[in-house]
């Protein structure tokens, strides 16, 4: 009997030498006289252990890694495609701590299945959702997302059902579900993971979008730097044409969803909505002015629902379980789960899927296990290149969008970015700067203006040139820019400046000048 | 064998006749054209106007809004290299000064022998295993300069 090997296909995997390795055990086997059938899944997300190869036994799935190619003979010597026993064998691996400690309703079929396979992913309990969701009336969907408290996982936090009503009551003779995947955010790859490594969830999600809101044609917006994630969406839409779960009468009902990935350019400012909007239309990605809103004039004008990838692929699972299960998950305002993103330095880095409310520092030191350098951590930025730099003692505030808006930092998409004390806050302040200035699309002034003069005076502060005036001028410059921005580009960008200016002053005075507290 | 086909107006005009049936063509349209070009000629500039009903400036407006399109030819290969702040603190900002350094080039150059164009990119979603690259849309994690070099290798192949 044929034994599967599982490997992914994850650019994280691919990035580490995944195919070499899928390769090697294809043809060691061959040779071995073994016969395997090899099945590339996304990641589970545990990104230290990739390439993580997994064989199917009687007992279950058994898992190895890091796996490099040069370990391949020994591990098929070692036997492991009946579970045997080498120094990688990690055992089962959902008892991974990393892993069982974790809430995964969103991703839980991640890593697991083939990710352009229907039957693979309905084997796993998809579509449920769905099936779910043309039981009931639009109004009846909606309500469904509105109790579970979902709110847009892009940044925002924007409440789900309250947007999905106001596309669901316009009236128009074309609506459009529009997904927002342009995930620019440093620090940020929850929705790529999903994307590659199970896309159906994120076409069940955008479907039932579409027939609560009465929109018959949907688009993945999605960014250029992904070239895996586009390969997988295509080949995951073409595939559920063919069976039945996209286009014409969806599962039999009557129903018409048409979808299509698109791809951006390289613009940062696409993930914000309205520039979005106009670069799928196919110009600048100029911001445009709300209102009006684009729930009711978005695409080519017409009714438009945009969220966020994660926000789509919680759908099903509060579709299946109902509003009650995801609203159990989560604190205060903030229910369900929270897609957290471990990078930067960090020894265990990942993908943490967990109820909203576990505190920054539980992420890093009991997931991720520290620094990478092993040097002790110095500065955690949360939330993307537009949140807020956190010091120590900010770090048992707990992930929830109301206790980070709190303490002047934001949740945003999730994303947690350490850094160890060799980082330089100054440098770091510069660098907000520096990106605002490249990224913005230059409607308004106090971003346009704003991110190239805050660059020339952070340089004057670095260079030592009347620091004290020059930071002077700096905050006062951020609170132009906070309060006179059109969009969040401009509007957040003093968040990682000030919070490095605040919590990081002595990265702020030239070298000397001041007298260093004694530790 | 290049990777890219010479300019030709003709073949451009085929490229996007293909795509004006879209809702929202231009990207689609400018994606193709680099693909098969690797980059966007000025001239396709006015054919994109006409087959859209577009003014040029606003196809030229579009181009050049956006980082990802080239308005001169790229070298064989393209590395992208990542500098936002996960990579920055695995280090990135001194392993990029070696490499450009290495390859005798620029952001946005291409080294003397027309070998690769190296470009910087704001987060490629490997951020847990940074210092992060795609060379040639192939993703690598804990680049350095050994690395890169043996990525560039076997993309030559």
């Amino acid at each position: 009997m044929s034994v599967t090997i599982y490997v992914p296909r994850d650019a994280v995997a691919l990035g580490l030498g995944a195919n070499k390795v899928a390769r090697a055990l294809f043809a060691g086997a061959e040779s071995r006289g073994l016969d395997v059938t090899i099945v590339r899944t996304g990641s589970r997300g545990l990104f230290w252990l990739e390439p993580m190869v997994e064989v199917g036994t009687p007992e279950g799935r058994i898992a190895y890694g890091p796996v490099k190619i040069e370990d391949v003979d020994a591990l098929l010597d070692a036997g492991l495609t009946t579970g045997g026993a080498h120094a990688l064998r990690l055992g089962d691996p959902e008892q991974i701590p990393f892993l069982a400690r974790q809430q995964r309703l969103t991703f839980h079929r991640c890593g697991v299945i083939d990710p352009v396979s229907v039957a693979d992913y309905r084997a796993h309990g998809g579509y449920r959702g769905l099936e779910a969701a043309l039981k009931l009336d639009a109004e009846g969907i909606v309500a469904q997302v509105r109790e579970s408290g979902l709110r847009g996982r892009g940044g925002a936090g924007f409440p789900a059902g309250i947007k999905w009503n106001t596309v669901m009551l316009a009236q128009a003779d074309q609506k459009y579900v529009v997904c927002n995947a342009d995930e620019g955010d440093s620090g940020t790859f929850a929705d790529r993971v999903m994307m590659e490594g199970d896309p159906f969830n994120l076409i069940e999600g955008m479907t039932i979008a579409g027939v609560a809101t009465g929109a018959t044609r949907g688009y993945i917006y999605l960014r250029s730097e992904y070239p895996q994630a586009f390969e997988a969406l295509k080949e995951a839409i073409a595939n559920g044409v063919k069976a039945g779960v996209l286009g014409e009468n969806i599962l039999g009902s009557g129903k018409t969803f048409h979808l299509e990935v698109r791809l951006g350019a390289g613009a940062y400012i696409c993930g914000e909505e309205t520039s979005l909007l106009e670069s799928l239309e196919g110009r600048r990605g100029i911001v445009r002015a709300k209102p009006p809103i684009p729930a009711l004039k978005g695409f080519l004008g017409k009714p438009t629902l945009v969220n966020n990838v994660m926000t789509f692929t919680a759908v099903p699972w509060i579709l299946e379980h109902g509003a009650k299960a995801y609203a159990d998950y989560g604190m205060g305002r903030s229910l369900g789960t929270l897609p957290i993103q471990l990078a930067g330095n960090i020894l265990q880095g990942g993908l943490i899927e967990v109820a909203f409310g576990i505190t920054i520092r539980e992420v890093i030191e009991s997931f991720g296990g520290g620094t990478r350098s092993g040097r002790p951590v110095r500065a955690v930025q949360v939330g993307g290149p537009l949140g807020a730099y956190f010091p120590d003692h900010l770090l048992d505030t707990p992930l929830d969008y109301e206790a980070m808006a709190a303490k002047k930092g934001l949740v945003g998409h999730g994303g947690i970015v350490v850094f160890d004390d060799t980082v330089d806050m100054a440098s770091q302040a510069r660098f907000a700067f520096e990106f605002c200035a490249a990224e913005s699309c230059g409607k308004c002034t106090p971003c346009r203006i704003g991110a190239t003069r805050g660059l020339e005076t952070m340089d004057k502060v670095i260079k030592g040139i009347r620091p004290e005036a020059n930071l002077k001028l700096v905050e006062d410059l951020c609170e132009v820019m906070t309060d006179g921005s059109l969009c969040a580009m401009g509007g957040l960008t003093p968040m990682p400046v000030m919070s490095a200016i605040t919590h990081f002053p002595e990265d702020f005075r030239p070298a000397g000048s001041f007298p260093v507290a004694a530790e | 064998m290049p990777r890219f086909e010479p300019w030709s107006a003709p073949r451009a005009a085929g490229i996007i006749a293909e795509h004006t049936h879209l809702e929202g063509a231009t990207l689609p349209i400018l994606h193709a054209l680099q693909e098969a070009f690797g980059y966007v000629d000025e001239g396709a500039v006015p054919l994109i106007a006409d087959a859209l009903n577009l003014s040029r400036a606003e196809v030229h407006g579009c181009i050049t809004f956006y980082h990802d399109f080239r308005r001169e030819r790229a070298g064989r290969h393209t590395v992208k290299l990542c500098r936002a702040e996960a990579c920055q603190a695995q280090g990135c900002d001194a392993l990029h000064a070696d490499i450009l350094k290495q390859l005798g080039t620029d952001w946005h150059g291409t080294t003397a022998d027309g070998n690769c164009t190296v470009e910087p990119v704001y987060c490629l979603g490997l951020c847990a295993n940074g210092p992060a690259a795609l060379v040639d849309g192939e993703p690598v994690a804990h680049l350095t300069v050994d690395v890169l070099e043996v990525a560039l290798t076997e993309v030559r192949q």
